[in-house]
């Protein structure tokens, strides 16, 4: 589905992600971890096509992806961010909001779709036509995955969407976040920094350090303690520390 | 006689809102000596109101009830300047971001050295060799270095050790750290828990380490109090996490995803209303 | 049906009563500000008196009757009359069509070119920022009235002319001030969302990254309208904008001011014309920018 080959990323001087490839099947839910810096969210950015610079080869579904993405693409990719408060336009109700990509896409019986979309996620029908701050982060990255679900993609792509939310939001966020990968058929990418969250989500991971993988492996060995290199031994010792 | 470091009784804090006060703290109880208080609760429960009205440091619109005391002193009644000595001094404050709290035009060794010298009796060199052995208390490598560096020339972990370094220049009684950690990452923020954790032991001070974060604030506190809309819902010694009782403290340790034992679903915290009784 | 509860709905079911409660509840806000009521209602009985100016006037307004010129108010002519003993209250009426007029078109041609400009270039960045913003830097090098007075030399004087020289020296503010704004909102997460929903440039700028600055630029346009009668004034007062015998307010001053001293109330009746519009506009202006933000209520 998704292919990602020697990727680089540079920022001015900033060598930000140093040869990045790995694979994805359609269906597979895939983890980014990785501390701050490491490049991460860069790969995930990159492959949206949100930031220009890249070199390396992007594929999906055997498609070559180029520096400019069409319609179609983003039509099949879409993204939640990690900033729930930031990622709503704030001059914009739910309402405008959730109608925005069917416009743009050109997608008949908007209205259906809209209530569907809140239904899905949970939303009551009063929140449709709130502004974004008089919701709470949690609402808000509800209508966030409820935008980026409207026009029923196949990839998602997760930029640490539960980092800004409290443990308890959280756990309803990664619950509803499961149930839709799994009604919707989604090929998702998490990124983030808690081993926790993507071992929870996601079936294989890889690991990232200064813009570089330095270890990709499956979730079962992760969680049997089969990690080889230090760096995912350090996450892991520093994840269960915290859990005994 | 002697009094313990920190008295709150029955603390009360409202915002004013656009529909009449509303409460940020309803009625909060709290002794600690010194020790290593943890307080963690979500976002709104009032963790970071209370520490900032024990520092008198909320903002002059609040409307502040109950009786603060700090080692006896009673800081509702305190004047400004009286509040100025405790300040530094005796209390010190860590912040959760050293990018906001640093003078982004200081060095960091002028910025230690300064608060050093208003505290303390000192000529300039006294100041520097003291901000000197400090950066090296904080277990920073290169003292010499981070001495002349600006704070945006430190990364987060370097900026959190010159603020503790700061803080605990003036030697205070008690240090309140209101989110130290959150905007490090893991690695970073399990060296400055153990920092402070060895600093605040090796001095005898006091410690109010508030967080949202309960596993990590059960890990480096002897005793944590659970507050949720407000109030204090459960005080355990951290030793008795799993005989928390209270459903809120169990919810909450409860729905997190953990790398040991997978789940299909997380339990999901359903919110009694009968807790804000 | 509309009704206050219809209006006040915290459920409303449709677009259109969300629509409208928002509007009501930014009426609500507004008329909590009793300064800024009052600049709303003088300027709009200014506006009113303009547009029925045939009406309410009591005389021709070019109708000279030079037995009575420089009378006091009185009776029958209530602003009393002017040099040529022309009535001063129909002048001001009539005058109020064309100064107003002349704000009313200088604002429709710059607030529009200055939000397209200033958001376009703060959002495209790059050259196409520098191209724009070194012609604004052009634009706002010169002095107003000097850029204005050189515009109306080369051209013949009048009331088109005056326009064209004030909202050529007028848009430049209102470009940088929206550029700040799109420089601001142009990396957040907000905008690459609606990237990422597969919206062209031009999309985003004009109903994402747009809607983000008009606030602002509301605000300093109502603020900026009383600078823009005072410039159209000076213009007239220095017969570079309209001509007489045309009623516009600033010329009236300045063909009157010779009589100050002795027959103060003809020059001094226009000026209080121009201070009350000039006034009204700035209350309305301090009002509207407490309103127009959604986080405000």
């Amino acid at each position: 589905m998704i292919e990602v080959q020697d990727l680089h990323v540079r920022f001015g001087g900033v060598h930000a992600v140093r040869g990045v490839s790995f694979a994805i099947a359609a269906g597979e839910s895939f983890g980014l971890v990785g501390e701050s810096g490491s490049g991460k969210s860069t790969v995930l950015r990159a492959l949206a096509g949100l930031i220009p610079g890249w070199t390396g080869a992007m594929t999906l579904q055997g498609r070559p992806l180029g520096a400019r993405r069409d319609r179609a693409f983003f039509r099949s990719v879409q993204m939640v961010f990690q900033d729930p408060y930031g990622s709503l336009h704030p001059r914009q109700t739910v309402d405008r909001i959730l109608a925005e990509p069917l416009a743009i896409h050109g997608l008949s019986d908007a209205e259906a779709r809209i209530r569907r979309a809140l239904e899905e996620v949970a939303l009551s029908p009063i929140v449709r036509f709130r502004y974004p701050h008089q919701l709470s982060g949690g609402q808000r990255q509800r209508v966030a995955i409820a935008r980026a679900l409207i026009a029923d993609p196949s990839v998602l792509l997760l930029d640490e969407p539960t980092s800004a939310l409290d443990v308890s939001v959280q756990a309803e966020v990664l619950n509803l976040l499961a149930d839709l990968r799994a009604a919707r058929q989604l090929t998702c990418i998490l990124v983030s920094h808690n081993l926790a969250v993507v071992a929870h989500l996601c079936a294989h991971l890889a690991v990232m350090q200064q813009g570089q993988v330095v270890e990709a492996l499956d979730v079962a060995s992760l969680r049997a303690g089969q990690a080889q290199h230090p760096h995912t031994r350090d996450l892991v010792a520093l994840s269960r520390d915290l859990e005994a | 006689m002697t009094h313990p470091l920190v008295e709150i009784a029955d603390l009360r804090v409202d915002f004013p809102g656009p529909n009449g006060f509303v409460p940020a703290v309803r009625g909060v109880s709290l002794t600690m000596g010194r020790e290593k208080l943890g307080i963690v609760g979500e976002s709104g429960s009032g963790k970071s109101v209370t520490g900032r009205a024990l520092m008198r440091l909320l903002p002059p619109q609040a409307r502040v009830a109950g009786s603060l005391r700090f080692d006896g002193i009673d800081i509702a009644a305190a004047t400004p300047r009286a509040m100025r000595k405790l300040r530094g001094a005796r209390i010190g404050l860590v912040l959760q971001d050293p990018k906001f709290s640093l003078n982004p035009v200081m060095t960091a060794g002028a910025q230690i050295a300064e608060a050093w010298a208003t505290h303390q009796r000192g000529s300039a060199r006294d100041a520097r060799d003291a901000a000197m052995r400090l950066l090296e208390q904080v277990l920073i490598r290169d003292p010499r270095r981070v001495f002349d560096a600006y704070p945006h020339e430190l990364s987060g972990g370097m900026g959190q050790r010159v603020m503790i370094a700061m803080m605990l220049a003036p030697e205070p009684d008690l240090l309140i750290a209101d989110e130290p950690t959150s905007a490090l990452d893991a690695t970073v923020q399990a060296e400055i828990l153990r920092l402070i954790d060895r600093l605040v032991s090796d001095r005898g001070m006091g410690l109010m380490l508030i967080s949202h974060d309960l596993p990590l604030v059960f890990r480096f506190c002897d005793r944590v109090a659970v507050m949720y809309a407000g109030r204090v819902v459960e005080e355990v010694a951290a030793k008795d996490l799993h005989a928390a009782t209270h459903p809120y403290t169990r919810g909450l340790l409860d729905c997190m995803p953990r790398l040991d034992a997978p789940r299909a679903r997380l339990p999901v915290l359903t919110r009694d209303p009968a807790w804000l009784a | 049906m509309i009704s206050r509860a219809w209006l006040l709905s915290d459920q409303p079911a449709s677009r259109a009563q969300a629509a409208w409660g928002r509007r009501y509840q930014a009426w609500l806000a507004f008329r909590r500000d009793p300064l800024a009521v009052a600049g709303l209602a003088v300027a709009l009985a200014m506006l009113v008196m303009a547009v029925f100016a045939p009406l309410l006037a009591t005389h021709d307004p070019g109708a000279q009757d030079l037995a009575n010129r420089l009378q006091p108010p009185s009776a029958e002519h209530w602003f009393g009359t002017d040099e040529l003993g022309r009535d001063v209250w129909s002048r001001i009426l009539y005058g109020a069509r064309i100064t107003l007029g002349m704000v009313v078109a200088v604002v429709l041609l710059v607030a529009p070119v200055g939000l397209l400009v200033g958001c376009a270039a703060g959002y495209a960045g790059g050259w196409l920022d520098r191209i724009l913003m070194r012609a604004t830097d052009v634009f706002l090098a010169f002095p107003r009235l000097i850029l204005a007075l050189a515009f109306v030399a080369a051209m013949k004087p009048g009331v088109e002319s005056a326009i064209a020289a004030i909202a050529l020296t007028a848009w430049p503010p209102y470009a940088r001030l929206a550029r700040a704004e799109a420089l601001r909102i142009r990396d957040a997460d907000f905008i690459s969302a609606v990237r990422m929903a597969g919206a062209s440039p031009w999309r985003i700028v004009l109903r994402h990254v747009a809607p983000v600055c008009i606030p602002s630029l509301v605000v300093r346009v109502t603020l900026d309208m009383s600078s823009i009668i005072l410039t159209a004034a000076g213009l007239g007062f220095l017969g570079l904008g309209a001509q007489p015998p045309l009623p516009e307010w600033g010329t009236m001053i300045a063909t009157a001011r010779r009589f100050i001293l002795e027959q103060w109330w003809v020059p001094v009746i226009p000026g209080i014309a121009i201070f009350l519009a000039s006034l009204s506009f700035n209350l309305l202006g301090d009002g509207l920018r407490d309103v127009l933000d959604p986080k405000q209520r």
